[in-house]
C-alpha cells in the first residue's frame, strides 16, 4: 500500500522520504526511485490530489519570461545595457526596448541608463542557456530615483504582496511610502524617513515569519503599534514644497 | 594487540560527539558548521553565479567548485601555512568528486557554485567534517541535489576496527594503522568517496566499510534534524 511519509505542509530536506508506493506522481522539487518518493531540494512538501510538490524555501531567483524585476545597470555596451538581476545571471536591455525615444547611432547610452541605475523592468524572453532579454517599454516600468533598495529572498515574494496585492497596500497606506516589488526579491521604497524604516521593518517580519498563519493580521498589529501620523500628508506636502 | 579500549573511551563503532547548525554565515546563500569532537567545519555556499574567466564555463551544465583550507592556528600548535598547498588542493578535488554525484547544475550552464570550507580546529577526520559541513550548506542555498552526502573516518588501530579516528589514534605508534575516509549516499548506499593511509586486509575493509555506512546513515539523521531546525522553531514560536 502506498503511504505519505510526511504530512502536509512539512518541511524536507533533499534526500528525504515523502511517499512509499507507486500510487503517487513525483512533481516540482521531487523525484521517484525504486517505489520511493524523494525530495531534491528544501522546501515545504505540498499535495494534489496524487500529485506531490515541493515548494523551495531557499535558493537564487529563477527567472521566468513576463516577470517584473528590479534590476540594476553593469555595463553600457553598444547595443544595450547590461543589468544585475539578482539572480545566477545578468540580463540584456536592448536600446530598442530601452525607450520610445529616438536614440541617435553613437549617441551617449549613459544619458538614458547609467551604470549604478536602478530600473523596474520586465523580463521579455530566457533561452535556453538562460540569456535574458528585458524591456521598459510598459506601464510602471522606470529608471528609479532616491528611495532605498532591500533585498529578500526572493520566494518570500508572493507573501510580501499578498493575494492581490494586499499586504504590500497595507504597508503603503499605513507608512505613507511607494513601494515597489520586484520578483527577483529587489524591493525598492521610498517616502518620510521614518515611515521607510518601519516599512523595511515589517517586510523583514513577513520574511523572517512567511510561513505562518495569520501573518497578516501580525503585520497589521505592528503597524498600528509604529503608526506614523500623517506621513502621508507630510511627505506630499514636501514634495509640493519642492 | 594492546589497543583494547579506545583513548577517548568511546565504543569502538561510536563516532564523536556532533554538533551541526546552518545558516551561520549570514552574506553567503547557504551555510553549515559541522563539529565532530574537536574537528570543527564551516561550509559557505555562494551561488548559482557567472563563472569567469569565460574559458572555464560549461555550456552544459554548472560548475562545482571547491576551496577546503584549514586556518593557520587550526593544528595541534604548528602554524598551517595558509593559502593553497598541494594538500589543500588535492582534497578540495576529492570533496568535489564526493559531491557532484548528488548535485544537479544541468539547469544552471555556464555558472559556477563556490563551496569555501574552512576548518578553524582540527583533530583528524577534517576532509569527512568538510563533506558533511557541504552538504548540509548546500542544501539550505537551495541547491538541486538528490540526496545529501555524509561522511565518516573509519579504519583500524593494532588488530582493532573503529569508527571515525582521532589524531591520537591516526598517530597510534605500537600498531599498524588503517585511516579510510568514506563518503556514503543514504538513500541508495553508494559510496562517493573512498581513500586509505596504511594497510589493512580485505576482510578488514569491507567489515569497516560496514561500521562506516552505519555511522553515516546515524550521522544523515542529525544533518536532516539540523537543517530543519531553522524553520520547525519558528513554527512552535507562532503556536504560542
Amino acid at each position: 500500500m502506498s503511504e505519505l511519509k510526511i504530512k502536509e505542509k512539512g518541511v524536507v530536506v533533499p534526500g528525504e522520504v515523502l511517499a512509499e508506493g507507486m500510487d503517487f506522481l513525483p512533481s516540482n522539487g521531487t523525484y521517484r526511485l525504486k517505489d520511493k518518493i524523494l525530495a531534491k531540494k528544501l522546501g515545504i512538501m505540498k499535495t494534489e490530489g496524487k500529485v506531490i510538490k515541493l515548494i523551495p524555501l531557499s535558493g537564487k531567483y529563477l527567472p521566468k519570461k513576463h516577470d517584473v524585476i528590479i534590476g540594476r545597470i553593469i555595463d553600457v555596451n553598444f547595443s544595450g545595457w547590461s543589468v544585475d538581476t539578482n539572480s545566477a545571471y545578468a540580463a540584456m536591455l536592448p536600446i530598442k526596448d530601452a525607450t520610445s525615444e529616438f536614440i541617435r547611432r553613437g549617441a551617449d547610452l549613459t544619458k538614458f541608463f547609467d551604470i549604478g541605475d536602478y530600473i523596474v523592468t520586465q523580463i521579455t524572453n530566457v533561452t535556453s542557456q538562460n540569456l535574458i532579454d528585458l524591456t521598459m517599454k510598459d506601464q510602471g516600468l522606470r529608471k528609479l530615483r532616491e528611495g532605498r533598495i532591500l533585498k529578500i529572498n526572493p520566494h518570500k515574494v508572493p507573501r510580501v504582496i499578498g493575494k492581490q496585492g494586499s499586504m504590500v497596500s497595507m504597508i503603503k497606506n499605513a507608512t505613507g511610502c511607494q513601494i515597489t516589488v520586484g520578483q527577483n526579491g529587489v524591493i525598492w521604497l521610498q517616502g518620510d524617513p521614518k515611515g521607510e524604516i518601519i516599512a523595511i521593518e515589517a517586510i523583514k517580519i513577513i520574511e523572517e515569519k512567511s510561513h505562518i498563519n495569520g501573518l497578516t493580521d501580525e503585520i497589521q498589529k505592528f503597524l498600528e503599534k509604529n503608526k506614523v501620523t500623517d506621513a502621508n500628508e507630510k511627505y506630499s506636502e514636501k514634495v509640493k514644497v519642492k | 594487540m594492546s589497543y583494547k579500549k579506545r583513548f577517548d573511551g568511546r565504543e569502538f563503532d561510536q563516532t564523536r560527539e556532533i554538533e551541526t547548525k546552518t545558516k551561520v554565515i549570514k552574506r553567503a546563500d547557504g551555510s553549515a558548521m559541522f563539529k565532530i569532537g574537536d574537528t570543527i567545519a564551516y561550509a559557505a555556499v555562494y551561488g548559482p553565479r557567472e563563472l569567469y574567466p569565460k574559458f572555464m564555463q560549461n555550456p552544459q551544465k554548472g560548475l562545482l567548485r571547491i576551496n577546503y583550507s584549514m586556518m593557520p592556528f587550526s593544528g595541534s600548535g604548528e602554524r598551517v601555512r595558509p593559502g593553497p598547498s598541494r594538500r589543500s588542493r588535492e582534497i578540495s578535488m576529492v570533496i568535489e568528486k564526493a559531491l557532484s554525484p548528488v548535485i544537479n547544475l544541468e539547469d544552471f550552464p555556464n555558472a559556477v557554485v563556490d563551496v569555501f570550507i574552512e576548518l578553524p580546529q582540527t583533530d583528524a577526520g577534517t576532509r569527512c567534517a568538510g563533506i558533511c559541513a557541504a552538504s548540509m550548506a548546500l542544501a539550505d542555498a537551495g541547491i538541486e541535489m538528490k540526496d545529501m552526502v555524509s561522511s565518516v573516518s573509519v579504519g583500524r588501530v593494532d588488530d582493532k576496527i573503529v569508527v571515525d579516528l582521532c589524531y591520537d589514534e591516526e598517530a597510534y605508534e605500537d600498531g599498524p594503522v588503517a585511516d579510510i575516509h568514506l563518503a556514503v549516499i543514504p538513500s541508495t548506499g553508494e559510496l562517493t568517496l573512498l581513500q586509505m593511509d596504511g594497510e589493512i586486509s580485505k576482510q578488514d575493509l569491507l567489515k569497516a566499510i560496514e561500521m562506516g555506512k552505519k555511522a553515516c546513515i546515524k550521522i544523515n539523521e542529525i544533518q536532516k534534524k539540523s537543517l530543519k531546525e531553522n524553520y520547525i522553531s519558528k513554527d512552535k514560536e507562532e503556536k504560542k
